[in-house]
């Protein structure tokens, strides 16, 4: 008697070219150029960064661009001990919910240059950019944020 | 039932490098609005079509309420289908009898991934997917089997061609026998938005609502095999389920030529005005090509110019499923 076939394995793998939209990559290319560039609601006059070209509350396009400081607030964090597959960072290391200062949205980033058990919600924190050779259209042109001094 | 119609539609069609979905859907989302005067704050109910694998993004779906707007919070739906049955959900849901108007919208970027690859999946997983066949090829076994059958030739597949406004060249090699470049629909990005309103509301906001007098929709089976290619029983029922006789115009959602010869059999169109838009043959954005359909059939009612019109959005390989809408000026 033959054997029940009870799995088969199919391999699916589908490419993609991404385009990140028109507000995306005005703000990746900002990035390349060593700025962290919002965009402003016409009506609620929030700042988004990353921006996507509209405003998700009022359906409207964000046309105007706000250039924001390198300085913000961690609003959440978290530290990383568990690796898992495609993880760029070594573990243990913290990603953080980071509010810039005139944005009214946070982004993802590392924190870095403090011990792990003094980092606190509500933390000053500032870019700390890599070599200027290492610039691109990525987020990645920004090393980690540290500490502020003050 | 209450009355259900059609008041404005909007659509966009090309191949976008630059946009994102939801920077397509945006404004087209706002023209359609601007031609009702209403903004989101009017809509009571919002349904879209979308697909995650055309983006490559789960829950891209999500992202593309950014080009509505969704607070405060909105009553919303999603299918994973084309947009045409984003209406349909909408037109339910206005059944309720407590919300007057809806937003329908679709968006879908074919072109950021291999379509050909993308359609492969929607294919039975286990015997069909793992042979990784393109949608172009499979309906060229349909084409085939519908020619052997009806005695018809690749003449008239390019007679429809030339009729939808494609540059017929019969000396061109075939993509998959018996289809050629003309026989075939463009990879199209797109986005297309209609406003649904109920009753009194759908007279106060234009002067001729497309006014729905039937809609039906019906699927074969997944099988290819199980069933027969070269005649539409779905379309047919569905048709014949929203009262499709007497149209003046209709809007046939075929991409292919074959398909359109196929959809004319089973809906039984005699005299009627077939997709003086061109239809799918020159316009095939995914999850937005069959919301275009009964977006540009209500157009003919809306501008005056047609007293009942026909608006077809078909779904999955070689018309497996196939939704018929009827419209009518009263
Ligand atoms: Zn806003």
């Amino acid at each position: 008697m033959s054997e029940d076939v009870t799995g088969i394995v199919v391999p699916i793998h589908l490419d993609y070219t991404y385009t990140p939209g028109v507000a995306a990559s005005r703000f990746l290319r900002h990035i390349a150029e060593g700025n962290y560039v919002g965009q402003r609601c016409p009506k609620c006059k929030k700042v988004y960064v990353p921006p996507r070209g509209s405003c998700p509350t009022c359906g409207v396009p964000t046309d105007e661009e706000v250039e924001l400081k390198q300085t913000g607030t961690i609003t959440a964090f978290c530290i990383v001990n568990i690796p898992f597959a495609g993880q760029a960072v070594e573990c243990p290391y913290v990603s953080a919910t980071i509010q810039l200062d005139g944005a009214d949205i946070g982004f993802y980033h590392l924190i870095q240059e403090i011990p792990y058990d003094q980092i606190h919600i509500g933390m000053r924190v500032e870019a700390v950019w890599k070599p200027r050779e290492e610039w691109g259209t990525t987020t990645e042109s920004i090393a980690h944020f540290k500490p502020t001094d003050a | 039932m209450r009355d259900v119609a059609v008041v404005a539609y909007s659509a966009w069609n090309g191949v976008e490098h630059e946009r994102n979905e939801v920077e397509i859907l945006m404004p087209v989302v706002r023209d359609v609005f601007d031609k009702v005067g209403l903004t989101k704050n009017d809509i009571g109910f919002t349904c879209s079509g979308t697909s995650d694998y055309l983006a490559g993004q789960p829950f891209s779906f999500v992202s593309a309420l950014d080009a509505v707007g969704a607070w405060p919070p909105i009553v919303e739906s999603h299918v994973e289908m084309d947009g045409a049955w984003a209406l349909y959900e909408a037109w339910v849901r206005l059944q309720h009898g407590d919300l007057d108007t809806a937003l329908v919208y679709a968006v879908g970027k074919s072109t950021m991934g291999d379509l050909l690859d993308v359609l492969a999946l929607q294919l039975d997983p286990y015997v069909l997917t793992p042979l990784w066949p393109d949608p172009v090829s499979l309906a060229a076994l349909q084409a085939r089997a519908y020619l052997e059958k009806t005695g018809k030739t690749e003449d008239d597949l390019a007679a429809v061609a030339e009729s939808r406004g494609r540059r017929v060249d019969r000396a061109s090699g075939y993509i998959a026998s018996p289809l050629r470049r003309h026989d075939c629909p463009p990879i199209t990005d797109g986005a297309a938005a209609v406003v649904l309103a109920v009753g009194d509301r759908a007279r106060e906001l234009c002067e001729r609502p497309a006014w729905i007098c039937g809609i039906d929709h019906r699927i074969e089976q997944h099988q290819l095999g199980a069933r027969d290619l070269t005649r539409s029983e779905s379309a047919k029922v569905a048709a014949d389920k929203a009262g499709a006789s007497g149209v003046d115009v209709a809007e046939l959602h075929a991409p292919f030529t074959h398909q359109e010869l196929i959809l004319r059999d089973a809906i039984g169109l005699n005299g009627a005005t077939i997709n003086p838009s061109g239809g799918a043959l020159k316009a095939n954005p995914l999850m937005v090509a069959g919301l275009e359909r009964i977006g540009e059939a209500a157009s003919r009612v809306l501008d005056g110019s047609a007293a009942k019109v026909l608006g077809h959005a078909t779904s999955g390989p070689c018309l497996q499923q196939n939704l018929v809408c009827v419209m009518e000026s009263r």
